[in-house]
């Protein structure tokens, strides 16, 4: 089974390209679709109706949807395995910038919409570093040389991501990410982890506590191999 | 170096094949683009924007010299041979106009630093409304923004094949574009709903529902009658000025004799 991991800032157009993508290999693979999102998602219903392909949704609620992820895609693979997939695509809400959803396997897709600000690409952090594509979209919507200038910023944070831009609704110049699709490999489910370190934050604020302010709050930030972070704070 | 683009057909709206076996662009030429709003002329040009490779809205392929496009042409911004100048009059990013040109200028890999200068004063002689340099591109009007995309696609893109989408709805002085676009030895393709810009073109492509309907070659008898045009909307031109500056038309102002 092809795994393919979508994240990107709301309304990027991750559900317009995964139905692109579904559109493409619905009659030569069996397709599973999981969508992880905060409080709200009505993609696995739009997507079975429309293409009649195995669909499942969580919500996260008051985790990260990547740390969410972390928890359930162990079942999901599962799920989509037993069911006989080819192609499993999830997509994540990417609601956090600290986290990243991406696995050591399969592919990882960033998808940024053209329109979002020139600076989109520095401040999305692990979650464009980390992928192995970045697919821009809504490039009907701006000019030539502003989709240039979207590319080059990207090219220059991360300057080994596979780039490719499409207008998401009609799936213009798609065929390089198809070719990328139908060339990665099948995954192994016993060896998936995180291609990135989440942050693991543990403090009063993450529990409830309401009051603002330094006197009111401590924690500790800690990294999941053990190093503690520079940025631990303590109340005062 | 390209001598020539060739698109070959796709399909109409409804999913006919295009009746035509395909279409030549050379370098030097020349082509506009005319048809009903909605008829598929921004999609003619955005698959040789895109060198669409069958996975358009259309279908049609484009061939470079002959051949179909490498890779690197097709997703390397800076091999792309290809400035479009779209409809959209709006730009998001969140820079200057040097800020933009200069990231553009890497992304073209152009090293002279004098070029965003340039560029910004060749857009103002297409705009009447003066771009300064320090200026945010989200701010500009719909003249000013197009006037430096147009300058851009000449200084910066430098590319072989211009695309321009309607450009005479802009607030620009399009006379002194097309002036400065011809006989540059590149393919330049105009779509546009401008009887001038249209009959000065070498050829010109009639569209309907998504297809192209009819390919036609400039004659003699349309480029006699599109010097009395020129003459007709430049009289056009000063009536339009004189309006703005409150004066009264009169009847001399608008009798036009065609020889
Ligand atoms: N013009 C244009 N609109 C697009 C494009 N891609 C997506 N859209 C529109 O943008 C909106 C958001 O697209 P979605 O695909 O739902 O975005 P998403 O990333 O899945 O959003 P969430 O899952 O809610 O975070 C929709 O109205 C789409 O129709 C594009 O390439 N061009
Ligand atoms: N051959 C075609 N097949 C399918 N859709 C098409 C085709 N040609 C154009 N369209 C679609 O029709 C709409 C209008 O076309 P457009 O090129 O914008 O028209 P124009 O520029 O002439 O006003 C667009 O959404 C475009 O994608
Ligand atoms: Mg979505
Ligand atoms: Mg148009
Ligand atoms: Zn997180
Ligand atoms: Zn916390």
């Amino acid at each position: 089974m092809k795994l393919l991991v979508i994240a990107g800032p709301p309304s990027a157009g991750k559900t317009a390209l995964t139905k692109q993508i579904v559109r493409r290999f619905k009659d030569e693979m069996k397709i599973a679709y999981l969508k992880i999102d905060v409080v709200k998602a009505f993609e696995d219903v739009e997507l079975n109706r429309e293409f009649d392909i195995l669909t499942k949704k969580v919500y996260s609620g008051d985790l990260c949807p990547d740390h969410a992820g972390v928890m359930v895609l162990g079942d999901a693979v599962e799920w989509a395995e037993r069911n006989k997939a080819d192609l499993f695509i999830v997509e994540s809400a990417g609601l956090c910038l600290r986290c990243s959803p991406y696995l050591n396997q399969g592919l990882g897709i960033i998808v940024l919409s053209s329109i979002s600000g020139i600076h989109a690409p520095e401040k999305m952090g692990a979650m464009v570093a980390l992928a192995d594509i970045a697919v821009v979209t809504k490039i009907d919507l701006v000019s030539q040389a502003e989709r240039e200038v979207f590319i080059q910023k990207i090219k220059e944070v991360h300057p080994h991501i596979g780039l490719m831009e499409t207008n998401a609704l009609q799936g213009t110049s798609l065929q390089r990410l198809y070719q990328f699709i139908e060339k990665s490999e099948d995954i192994d489910k016993n060896h998936l982890v995180l291609k990135g370190s989440p942050p693991i934050g543990t403090c009063t604020i993450c529990i409830g506590k309401k009051e603002i302010g330094w006197d009111h709050h401590f924690g500790v930030i800690k990294k999941l191999d053990g190093q503690i972070a520079d940025y631990l704070y303590r109340g005062e | 170096m390209i001598r020539e683009i060739t698109v070959l057909p796709g399909k109409d709206k409804t999913g006919s094949l295009e009746n035509f076996s395909e279409i030549t662009l050379k370098a030097g030429e020349t082509i506009s683009i005319v048809g009903p709003t909605g008829s598929g002329k921004t999609a003619f040009i955005s698959d040789i924007e895109l060198l669409a490779q069958g996975d358009t809205s259309t279908g049609r392929h484009v061939l470079i010299n002959g051949q179909p496009p490498s890779d690197e042409l097709r997703y390397d911004p800076a091999m792309k041979p290809i400035a479009m100048i779209t409809q959209n009059t709006k730009c998001f990013a969140d820079l200057t106009a040097e800020e933009f040109l200069r990231i553009h200028a890497r992304a073209r890999k152009m090293h002279d630093k004098e070029i965003v200068y340039e560029t910004i004063d060749l857009a103002n002689k297409f705009t009447g409304e003066r771009i300064r340099k320090d200026m945010k591109v989200t701010v500009l009007s719909g003249g000013q923004t197009r006037s430096l995309m147009i300058a851009d696609a000449i200084m910066i893109g430098a590319a072989p094949i211009i695309l321009l989408d309607e450009i005479e709805n802009a607030g620009i002085f399009k006379q002194e574009v097309i002036r400065l676009i011809q006989n540059t030895g590149k393919i330049v393709v105009f779509v546009t709903h401008d009887p001038v810009i249209a009959l000065l073109t070498q050829k010109r492509i009639i569209m309907g529902n998504g297809a192209v309907r009819k390919v036609l070659s400039q004659d003699e008898s349309e480029v006699r009658a599109a010097q009395n045009l020129i003459e007709l909307d430049k009289r056009v031109g000063i009536i339009r000025e004189k309006l703005r500056a409150g004066h009264v038309i009169t009847k001399e102002m608008i009798s036009v004799n065609f020889g």
